[in-house]
């Protein structure tokens, strides 16, 4: 930096010096929401550092921090995936087809809790669960009902599956057989992501080391067959509205994601090759530069990670893409009308940061699943960030931005460090046993829980600006308390009218080949769903060979 | 005198895994000197009834934001009632609408808190419920 300019910076901060005698800031000091230091402005001497090549680069090329593509929102928008799924597969299919006909370009299907965790809707562990916080399916003839009248040749489809994410992949492709579409013409993505399950989100089934392996199988059978398909989501969304900061958001997922390159690559898979499809997800919460610093950073860390630790040459192997979802737990209950405006801000960092695919919250979602209503207008803010705020029309327009450049470095940098100390533990999944993560991830939410009591944190509505509300007035979404009845009549038909031969059979490869570690369950896994064996069945099966994971409760 | 802490098992009854609340709230009401046990995730409504007997709770704060409040509050208050610890203060939280409310008290639970409830709130009101109770016990 010329010495001009260094003169002048310490003759105006000299001159602020003085001035903050009479006139005091409102705050002693200034963090971003994560509690990463934020001065009070930021100059070209703190970006001084920063090679640009090496940094920052070109937009599609390494280390990718300003996106990853050339032209980026100029050739194409992000997918406006919303996430969406309740009752039956009837109604939900519903739901679809109106987000398909509001111009929503890729599908995102929420399966209910007992889906997710691999019991029937008549287990009584599904009891009062079934098609509430998603869609109910039971068997390979729910989903046929679910995309009916949907082309999967022409729609790409995210599913938020985890531990049973083989059984519901397995479905998609037969769904996808009986439309005539192959498997190699499927597109879309599953989450597959378990070690967050361990961590903050909860629909674990089996312990990690099966676990990892039905993981790795995804990996490889999709290699080979449905070569368009995301087939693992790695993903910070929950991590954070667990209660972590950005830093650890990023630092999290992509330990988690060093995790499952180490475990394929045991395999003996290619990380240039399964590495393409590695997808992430991230959470887009309401401190904005920080936001769009923590996407940039996520995308320049992955990509040293992949060419520096794993030697992966292959360009697309080494790209992050990332869908975005808006924090639910920034929502507030108190007027939620509210909401439209944090979605709003919360949306727009993602797009300044480069996102592929995004979910925007509806504003009713501190109180229930949302309306009809409130999902258009999720929907209609993307449309007008996208087609109307101008911000599109030029690639990462916030690079070489002072205090842009100076939080991506800073993220990257903290981010690093709790990489490096879950690497001295020996892995994540030693950090997750010895209950590292989820330590950090609650002392972080408490943390912030104190400052929102002690007003340090101000939420619009909540602890500040409060009005008395009719709360009982807004029009919610309410799940039919029938729903589970009509699933289990639906579930008791098919198991009548099915070839129950045919099952027990399958079930039973599927058991023998559980237990050979080195066979790869997805063919296995397709076999019982094509005659009709239900996912709980399936999972059963895997539960009696692998045995179910119980939780290392932290406190 | 030597007077018994407040006793409070704090529940994620069925499948719901958002633990975030249960464990602020967990954490708070013990900061605030109460023996708090969690229970941890997916607790079917006999588990968590067997706990609440096993530690001689005072009260029991179920967290819920799948849906399935108002199954999980009528099992886990009934239940109690049957194995005769009707006495229990049953509270909670979670994503609960206004309207779903009335009947989740009117069933027997002694408050919910909604979304952005200051834990405070929760600790006093459960201080006040449980002296109130232990006055009626004399």
């Amino acid at each position: 930096m010329n010495a001009e300019y260094k003169d002048a910076r310490e003759k105006f901060e000299a001159g602020v010096a003085r001035s903050l005698q009479k006139h005091k800031e409102r705050k002693e000091s200034f963090t971003t929401g994560g509690g990463l230091p934020l001065e009070r402005f930021y100059g070209p001497d703190d970006i001084e550092s920063l090679d640009y090549m090496k940094d920052i680069g070109f937009p599609g090329e390494y280390p990718f921090t300003r996106g990853v593509q050339p032209t980026m929102y100029r050739g194409r928008f992000w997918t406006m995936r919303q996430y969406a799924g309740f009752a039956t597969a009837e109604e939900s299919n519903e739901r679809y087809r109106y987000l398909l006909s509001q111009g929503t370009t890729g599908l995102s299907v929420a399966f209910d809790l007992p889906t997710q965790i691999g019991y029937d809707s008549d287990d009584p562990m599904a009891q009062g669960e079934c098609g509430k916080v998603g869609v109910a399916i039971d068997s390979l003839r729910d989903m046929e009902i679910l995309f009916d009248k949907i082309p999967l040749d022409k729609v790409s489809t995210s599913m938020t599956i985890n531990a049973p994410a083989s059984v519901l992949l397995a479905m998609y492709i037969c769904v996808g057989e009986k439309q005539g579409v192959p498997m190699d013409a499927l597109s879309g993505t599953i989450q597959n992501d378990i070690l967050k399950e361990y961590i903050a989100r909860g629909t674990y089934i089996f312990p990690p080391k099966p676990s990892m392996r039905l993981i790795t199988d995804i990996f490889e059978f999709c290699s080979a067959n449905v070569p368009k398909w995301n087939t693992i989501s790695i993903s910070g969304y929950h991590i954070r509205e667990a209660g972590s900061t950005a830093a650890q958001e990023v630092a999290f997922t992509l330990a988690d994601g060093i995790a499952y390159v180490e475990a394929a690559s045991k395999k003996g898979l290619d990380p240039n090759v399964f590495g393409e499809r590695l997808s992430f997800f991230f959470n887009a919460h309401n401190d904005f530069l920080e936001e769009v610093a923590k996407f940039r950073a996520a995308r320049r860390m992955w990509a040293r990670i992949m060419k520096d630790r794993f030697g992966v040459t292959n360009p697309k192997a080494q790209m992050l893409r990332f869908h975005t979802q808006t924090g639910g737990s920034t929502l507030t209950a108190q007027q939620p009308e509210n909401n439209i405006v944090r979605v709003t801000i919360q949306a727009l960092s993602s797009v300044l940061g480069g996102t592929q695919s995004l979910h925007t919250n509806s504003m009713d979602e501190a109180l229930a699943l949302p309306s009809e209503k409130s999902v258009g207008i999720a929907l209609k803010t993307q449309q007008i960030i996208a087609y109307e705020s101008g911000v599109t029309n030029t690639v990462d327009p916030l690079a070489g931005g002072y205090v842009i450049e100076s939080l991506t470095n800073g993220i990257e940098e903290k981010a690093f460090e709790y990489i490096g100390q879950i690497d001295d533990m020996g892995g994540m999944l030693t950090a997750i046993e010895k209950g590292y993560v989820q330590k950090h991830i609650q002392d972080a939410a408490y943390e912030y829980q104190r400052s929102v009591e002690a007003k340090e944190a101000i939420v619009v509505g909540v602890n500040k600006f409060q009005v008395k509300e009719d709360k009982g007035s807004m029009k919610l979404l309410t799940v039919d308390a029938s729903v589970g009845e009509r699933q289990i009549a639906k579930l008791r038909q098919l198991k009548e009218n099915r070839d129950n031969i045919a099952v027990s059979n399958a079930l039973e490869e599927i058991r023998k080949a559980a237990s050979v570690e080195s066979q790869n369950l997805m063919p296995y896994i397709i076999n019982a769903v094509k005659c009709y064996s239900s996912e709980g069945e399936i999972c059963g099966v895997l539960r009696e060979v692998f045995g179910e994971y119980t939780e290392n409760i932290v406190l | 005198m030597d007077e018994r802490k407040i006793r409070v098992v704090v529940a994620k009854p069925g499948l719901d895994g958002h633990d975030r609340g249960a464990k602020v709230v967990a954490r708070a009401l013990r900061d605030a000197g109460m023996e708090v046990v969690y229970t941890g995730l997916r607790q079917t409504p006999e588990q968590i009834v067997e706990t609440v007997l096993q530690e001689d709770a005072d009260a029991v704060g179920i967290s819920i934001l799948s849906g399935a409040h108002t199954f999980y509050f009528t099992k886990i208050i009934t239940l109690l009632k049957e194995k005769e610890a009707g006495d229990v203060i049953v509270f909670g939280g979670g994503v609960i609408p206004e309207n779903d409310i009335p009947g989740l008290l009117d069933a027997g639970a002694g408050a919910v808190f909604g979304p952005g409830t200051p834990t405070s709130v929760c600790v006093e009101w459960l201080e006040k419920a449980v002296a109130e109770k232990k006055e009626k016990e004399q």
